[in-house]
């Protein structure tokens, strides 16, 4: 990728300093910049690593940061590509050589992965830089990162709200500008949930465009890793980046990636929006209804048609996700037994008190919630009534959503039913947290791409996400409406308060 | 005859021989130091995925073909869950309700006495590791070399009636699987693994009786022995007016006894379901049909053809195809030397001997088949006679020699020329007018002695027959001379 200028050709060179400190800049701008040699990659990380002193004691977007990159830059040079030199945040469960990899558990406090994952050799070959590893609810196990063994992590919008999980952390690492882009992973909105509560671009692309080798599984069959961006030309370069093939995971595909982050304009009238009165329904936020409706409307004004469509097993969505990601998680959590790695319990006295003592101490309540829930699912004599018929609701699901398809390019809709809501609020209740997904996991059980983009600010000035999906591999129509509604508006400039005060 | 039948099926893990594990490039060489052929992948560390071995996948529709299976497609992994040290993923990737090849069946005994055994699945797994056990100590080690070997289960139907039945269908398996180069057949390795299930019926009772499952046979000689005591306890409990517990029970080889590992109400609860990290195998028609026209003749077959064709005893036979190796050994000796039955007789004899006293395999023999040709022809033209090769054949193993050079570089061609052997048969009549006389009155007797002058004479080089010939010829003209 090429960013068009040649260095040397310096021009307008004090917008980059007078006007914004480095690290509130986006990733293309900053490519803009070191192209220009109006600042150097150094100095980017320094206002990357200036911000995260200032603020992280506050947001906790990070579990570690690092102060040095964990490769030698001699080997991360690649300068024809936009992400030469890009501080990035990278969600805690994503494997990265010699830097330890915690999923947010007690379980791995101490795991060093000796591999990389492969979107970190993929990143790193695009010559980006390591910032840190983000914050996350256990084993992305929650939609508020309450539930980190560590310290939850804080909304920089509002300071006693969460930032969404479970990749939070990185969510609110790109909102408060303490890196310049993110990697989270999305099994039920993960991705696109946090974006949302924290007013940044996050996207899920289809299940099987991005490696999930190194990615530390929750439920495989949903398991997506994507970025999280401060905006939508930075979300397509990032996926550029880490989609394709990968011979180590048999369940990504092998289509080739077209180039998006370039064709991303698209014109609006050849664009039909479907719109499902399902996730329009009761428990949704009216704010949130409004200022999903008012952004379809700028849609609609660039020439975009929208249809009404159905989908009927939307209230199935929830039941489903909690039966089949469980049933997973109980088989890919299994390994975390205090054999061979990661925690162990001092209480061992035989085999059997080891593992129950290690498990019980290592996993969080949520963690073990899950795994118990899955368990029973998969036991003999309940698997039929509960992981059978969740696998047929899930055909069904999809199948609504392919029907949909055949009459409309995207379906829009909102990515959570309410703004962030406060820390603590929804910890006693799962089912209440459960139901903060309630419109992102059917993306996930149908395998569709999906994002999330600011449209709307909340009296209380809390961001509101919209939801865009997409046709199986057909991200680049997802992001060209997407950048469509970017270019009208200016949701993706806003800053978090906390963000704000700048360090020049 | 008792008053209970034995009702018994068979569940063989057979190690499949391909070079890496099922799921990972590791090594699958038996015998290396613990923990070093591991990666994280077999390691089961956090974040890693399966790539299925697609040779193994091979190995697997070879080995149903050869099976009379069919091949399911698309076949699919699932996980077994159960938390046990040596299973570092806390979950075992096999197969469960589309396993690879189905609905078999396998041939078993000869003539009359043929049973057709059905093979009900054969399904891709990995290995588990192992656990060693510190006697004593309190401490227990885990060597994960084994993790993510390549097995393939084969399960059969209760169709085994009898425990001599049990173990032909197992000899006959391993038969196949060897021949088929997808295992190497070791038990003692544990290359191939039985495990019995085992019921008594009253005789002439439709419904089956409560099955035993016995794990722990590491030894082919062990099956029969362990079988015998199943059934044996099995008839005392049932004579005794007791009953069978479904339960599975382990083999102790040391103390010749079964002792009881878990019952029915400790089964465990594996919680199938599909494997979400690897898509469904698919298999086209068209590899299907290659492999089973690229199948190698299977021992039975080559056993009907040794008989039909090169008309060879049946003992002869029996030992010629106990491997692949020997009966394409043979089969290539016979090509170059058109003499089955001498073919046969130096392989049997010598080579086999050779191979044994060497430690060596077929497949390695330094003595490649056109070096037994050349030798059988030498005896063949009467070039050497054949106690000479019989006598230098261990040399000739050994060396890298051609036998004509071998008998030539040592002088030991055989003295077949007309001429030179009346020579000696002159100088020894000359020295012994006694003895000639004496033959010539009619003491035929003393032809041994003139054949064991001339012979002694010729160093033993001399063709026996020859002087046979010549001397009795030799003899008679001097009586009518006289």
């Amino acid at each position: 990728m090429g960013s068009g200028y040649s260095r040397g050709q310096l021009t307008d060179l004090g917008r980059w300093n007078a006007q914004v400190s480095l690290n509130h800049l986006t990733i293309h701008d900053a490519a803009d910049g070191l192209a220009k040699a109006a600042f150097s990659s150094q100095e980017l990380s320094e206002a990357v690593h200036r911000q995260i002193a200032r603020v992280e004691e506050t947001v906790h977007a990070f579990h570690t940061v690092l102060t040095e990159p964990a490769k030698a830059p001699s080997t991360l040079s690649n300068p024809d590509s936009l992400l030469q030199g890009i501080p990035l945040g990278i969600k805690d469960n994503i494997c990265t050589e010699d830097v330890v990899t915690t999923c947010g558990s007690r379980m791995l406090e101490h795991f060093i992965p000796p591999y990389n994952a492969t979107v970190m050799t993929r990143l790193e070959g695009h010559g980006a830089v390591l910032v840190g590893k983000t914050n996350m609810d256990e084993f992305a196990m929650g939609s508020s990162t309450e539930h980190s063994a560590f310290q939850p992590t804080r909304n920089p919008w509002g300071l006693d709200r969460i930032p969404g999980g479970s990749s939070g952390g990185s969510a609110a690492a790109v909102a408060a500008h303490e890196c310049i882009a993110a990697l989270g992973s999305d099994t039920g909105g993960s991705i696109r949930q946090p974006a949302a509560c924290c007013g940044v671009v996050g996207m899920k692309p289809t299940y099987g465009r991005v490696s999930r080798y190194g990615l530390v599984a929750y439920a495989s069959s949903l398991d997506q890793i994507g970025p999280l961006t401060k905006d939508v030309t930075d979300a397509a370069i990032m996926f550029e980046a880490i989609a394709g093939h990968d011979v180590k995971d048999s369940t990504s595909v092998t289509m080739p990636i077209p180039t998006i982050a370039k064709a991303l304009h698209r014109n609006m009238t050849e664009i039909r929006i479907g719109i499902p009165d399902e996730y329009f329904a009761d428990g949704l936020d009216p704010e949130v209804n409004d200022g999903v409706r008012a952004a379809i409307h700028v849609l609609t004004a660039c020439g975009a048609k929208t249809k009404a469509v159905s989908l009927p097993t939307t209230p199935y969505g929830i039941a489903t996700y909690y039966l089949i990601a469980t049933a997973e998680a109980s088989s890919n959590l299994a390994r975390y037994d205090g054999v061979k790695y990661g925690y162990r319990s001092s209480q061992r006295e035989d085999l059997l008190e080891m593992y129950c003592q290690t498990r019980k101490e290592g996993f969080g309540a949520e963690a073990k919630r899950r795994i118990m829930l899955g368990t029973y699912a998969l036991s003999a004599g309940y698997y039929d009534a509960y992981y059978g018929k969740a696998q047929q609701a899930r055909e069904m699901i999809r199948a609504d959503f392919e029907t949909a398809f055949q009459e409309v390019d995207v379906i829009i809709t909102p990515t959570t039913p309410t703004p962030a809501f406060r820390l603590g609020e929804k910890t006693d209740d799962p089912v209440q947290m459960y139901l903060s997904d309630i419109y992102t996991i059917s993306a996930n059980l149908g395998g569709f791409p999906a994002m999330s983009v600011p449209c709307a600010m909340s009296h209380g000035g809390l961001p509101i996400g919209m939801q865009i999906l997409g046709r199986w591999f057909d991200e680049l129509t997802m992001l060209q409406v997407a950048f469509a509604f970017e270019q009208e508006t200016d949701w993706h400039l806003k800053r978090a308060p906390i963000s704000e005060d700048s360090n020049g | 005859m008792s008053v209970y039948e034995v009702v018994i099926g068979l569940e063989v893990h057979a190690q499949l021989r391909t070079r890496s594990k099922l799921f990972c490039g590791c090594s699958t060489a038996f015998g290396a130091e613990s923990n070093t052929q591991t990666c994280p992948v077999c390691l089961g560390l956090p974040g890693v995925l399966p790539v299925l071995n697609q040779t193994a996948v091979e190995m697997a529709i070879r080995a149903g073909l050869a099976l009379n299976c069919s091949i399911t497609v698309p076949n699919q992994f699932a996980r077994k869950n159960y938390f046990y040290p040596d299973l570092p993923k806390g979950y075992q990737i096999s197969q469960f309700d589309l396993p690879i090849c189905q609905n078999g069946w396998l041939e078993v005994g000869e003539g009359d006495q043929t049973q057709r055994v059905r093979i009900r699945r054969a399904h891709l797994e990995e290995d588990a590791g192992k656990n060693i056990h510190q006697a004593g100590s309190g401490v227990s080690h885990m060597d994960v070399n084994r993790c993510g070997m390549p097995l393939l289960e084969i399960v059969t139907e209760p169709d085994l009636r009898s425990v001599d039945g049990a173990v032909a269908y197992l000899k006959t398996l391993k038969d196949i699987l060897v021949y088929l180069d997808v295992c190497d057949g070791n038990m003692e390795e544990g290359s191939l693994r039985c495990e019995p299930n085992i019921s008594l019926r009253l005789q002439g009772q439709d419904a089956f009786g409560t099955k035993v499952e016995l794990k722990n046979i590491n030894s082919f000689k062990f099956v029969k022995h362990a079988l015998d005591y199943e059934i044996q306890r099995q008839e005392t409990v049932l004579a005794d007016g007791g009953t069978i517990d479904q339960e599975t029970r382990s083999w102790d080889a040391e103390r010749g006894v079964s002792v009881i590992m878990r019952s029915k109400e400790e089964a465990h609860d594996y919680r199938y379901f599909p494997e979400p990290d690897l898509m469904p195998v698919e298999i086209s028609t068209k590899w299907i049909d290659e492999l089973r026209s690229s199948l190698p003749e299977l021992s039975q077959a080559k056993r009907e053809r040794f008989v039909a064709e090169h008309g060879l005893p049946a003992y002869d036979v029996a030992l010629l195809t106990a491997s692949r190796p020997l009966a394409d050994y043979f089969e290539a000796c016979v090509a170059g030397f058109p003499n089955p039955k001498t073919v046969s007789n130096w392989i049997m004899g010598e080579l086999l001997h050779a191979l044994k006293n060497n430690n060596c395999e077929v497949i390695d023999s330094p003595m490649k088949p056109a070096r037994l040709i050349a030798l059988m022809k030498l005896v063949d033209d009467q070039t050497i006679s054949l106690k000479t090769a019989r006598e230098i054949f261990l040399d000739l193993f050994l060396s890298q020699q051609m036998p004509m050079d071998f008998v030539q570089e040592r002088g030991l061609m055989q003295i077949s020329d007309d001429s030179a052997i009346e020579t000696l048969i002159a100088e020894i009549v000359r020295t012994h007018p006694q003895q000639c006389a004496e033959y010539q009155s009619g003491k035929e007797t003393l032809m041994g002695f003139f054949v064991g002058q001339v012979m002694k004479a010729s160093k033993g080089k001399a063709n026996p027959q020859k002087v046979n010939t010549l001397l009795r010829q030799r003899l008679m003209s001097e009586k009518v001379e006289s």
